[in-house]
């Protein structure tokens, strides 16, 4: 599967300039780990030392919040787009 | 306490003084750092200052991230430049605790600012510094109140703005909006949704969107109703604040307030016990406070209080931390309860509050009859916002006696005894 991840600003430096970048994966958690294989400095940046998301991060897969689908189990269909957001904003 | 930099609330990276709201390093909330004075400061002299200042949060300048002081061309005319929040009355509400069996309860009526609710307080710290930072147009994500605020900023600054907004909010807070000559943006959509968007849009738009990238110094303004419930008690602590819970900002920044007021030695005892407030239909932070989890499970909010409909909340484990470590709590309570809440204010104070205000007052009287408040301690109850932009809320909760103008209609259509 080819999916679109919209990198967040604060992460663009990480992710050599990029707003998104194109990468593989059937699920979240491998569309993640390809992220991470491209771009080595994101994973410290948004996933903990045991490899779940930060508790500040929050991911979209085609609008919604992963923790209202499977989390990182959550699977991807080609051409879908997943967003990386702060969760810090708002209130 | 000059203003020193922006830190990491988790890391501790530090930051400029910028239009910076998330660590880049491990995504953690920036707060604003001030320079500590070691106390070496006169209390006397900084309560002077404090009590010769203007009659809004303006006087509370020393404790707020602004550069260049309070606006206006000097500090004694900053009471007269934009729509200066603050400065809302504290009332002792002697009629309510007898109702609920307790000695002392004072309500702290923000429906008293500007646009009728405690966000003229966030929003006048945040578009003060949006001015300084150079932005011209201002935002937000917004479940209402904070809609309202912005764009009345907006109008008295001379600022361009947007407000987003959910769709389905109150119509009362549409109209109350849209006057300012804003641009109000409703979204299909719940708050969260909304914030998703906020929070995309502003990451490549030259705006200040004052609860995203200037959520920093945003945040700040909620100490203000700390520094004044304090000086309206004449420089004392209350034993207990009762305060409504949505993203936790405002929870975790009225704690903030009183604890640099005790480092200030401005005050002295401890720190009051807080106690939050949600709606059972949107209850987060309630509900992993009872399932003694650190953070918050989001949920897609359902209640009549809107204004508190947020079912991701930012703060979310900063207000847990909080309500634990105080002694205190965050209870959830049914709309049915908030209706009530809103019906048993007015009868016993006199002051009309809008669903959050209801979700306040209702856990207040839970926790009364829970017995968790020592009928010797002094409580606030802080009402937020104002009843005539929720009037759906209260529709057919009374009745109402239609009669002819005749003295007969009267006195056969209209019981004639009240209960007081």
């Amino acid at each position: 599967m080819s999916v679109v991840v919209k990198i967040p600003t604060q992460l663009r430096a990480a992710a050599g300039g990029e707003a998104e970048m194109e990468v593989q994966g059937a699920t979240v958690q491998e569309v993640l780990e390809d992220l991470f294989e491209r771009c080595g400095e994101l994973r410290t940046r948004i996933s903990d030392e045991d490899g779940s998301l930060r508790r500040f991060v929050n991911v979209y897969v085609a609008g919604e919040d992963i923790r209202f689908l499977d989390g990182l189990d959550t699977p991807v269909s080609d051409g879908s787009e997943l967003t990386i957001l702060p969760a810090v904003a708002g209130g | 306490m000059a203003v020193s930099h922006l830190e990491c609330r988790e890391c501790k990276a530090r930051y400029a003084l910028e239009a910076l709201y998330v660590c880049e390093q491990c995504f953690g909330p920036l707060e604003v750092a001030y320079e500590q004075d070691g106390g070496a400061r006169d209390v006397g002299e900084l309560r002077r200052r404090i009590q010769g200042g203007p009659q809004n949060i303006w006087r509370y300048a020393d404790f707020l991230p602004l550069a260049g002081g309070p606006p206006g061309p000097s500090g004694r005319l900053a009471s007269r430049v934009g729509l200066p929040a603050g400065c809302t009355p504290l009332i002792r509400a002697d009629r309510l605790a007898k109702r609920l069996g307790l000695r002392e309860v004072w309500v702290k009526n923000d429906a008293a600012n500007p646009t009728h609710s405690f966000k003229d307080r966030v929003v006048s710290v945040a578009v003060t510094r949006a001015r300084e930072l150079g932005f011209e147009t201002i935002a937000c994500a917004s479940t209402g109140n904070l809609a309202n605020s912005v764009a009345a900023h907006g109008a008295a600054l001379g600022l361009d703005s947007f407000v987003f907004i959910p769709a389905d909010l109150e119509e009362q807070k549409v109209l109350a909006t849209g006057i300012y000559g804003t641009r109000v943006v409703a979204v299909e959509g719940n708050y969260d949704e909304v914030n998703r968007l906020c929070t995309e849009l502003c990451a490549d738009r030259d705006w200040a969107f004052v609860n995203i990238n200037l959520r920093p110094y945003y945040a700040e303004g909620s100490k203000t109703l700390a520094f004044e419930i304090a000086e309206q008690l004449g420089w004392e602590l209350p034993d207990r604040c009762v305060v409504p819970v949505a993203s936790g900002s405002l929870f975790t920044k009225i704690a903030k307030g009183f604890e640099e007021w005790r480092a200030a030695g401005l005050l002295e005892g401890e720190l009051p016990r807080m106690n939050g407030a949600q709606a059972e239909g949107c209850s987060p932070v309630a509900t992993a406070f009872a399932e003694g989890h650190d953070i918050c499970r989001p949920v897609k909010p359902s209640t009549i209080a809107k204004s508190l409909a947020i079912g991701n909340p930012a703060d979310g484990p900063y207000a847990l931390d909080l309500a634990r470590r105080s002694g205190g709590s965050v209870d959830a309570v049914s709309d049915d309860e908030v209706r009530a809440g809103i019906a048993l204010l007015a009868e016993t104070t006199g002051v009309f509050t809008e669903t959050a205000g209801g979700v306040t007052t209702a856990v207040l009287a839970k926790l009364a009859e829970r017995g968790d408040i020592d009928p010797d301690e002094r409580v606030v109850l802080v009402i937020t916002g104002e009843g005539l932009k929720t009037l759906d809320a209260v529709k057919g909760t009374f009745e109402t006696y239609a009669i002819a103008p005749t003295v007969d209609a009267f006195q056969d259509g209209v019981p004639q005894t009240v209960t007081v």
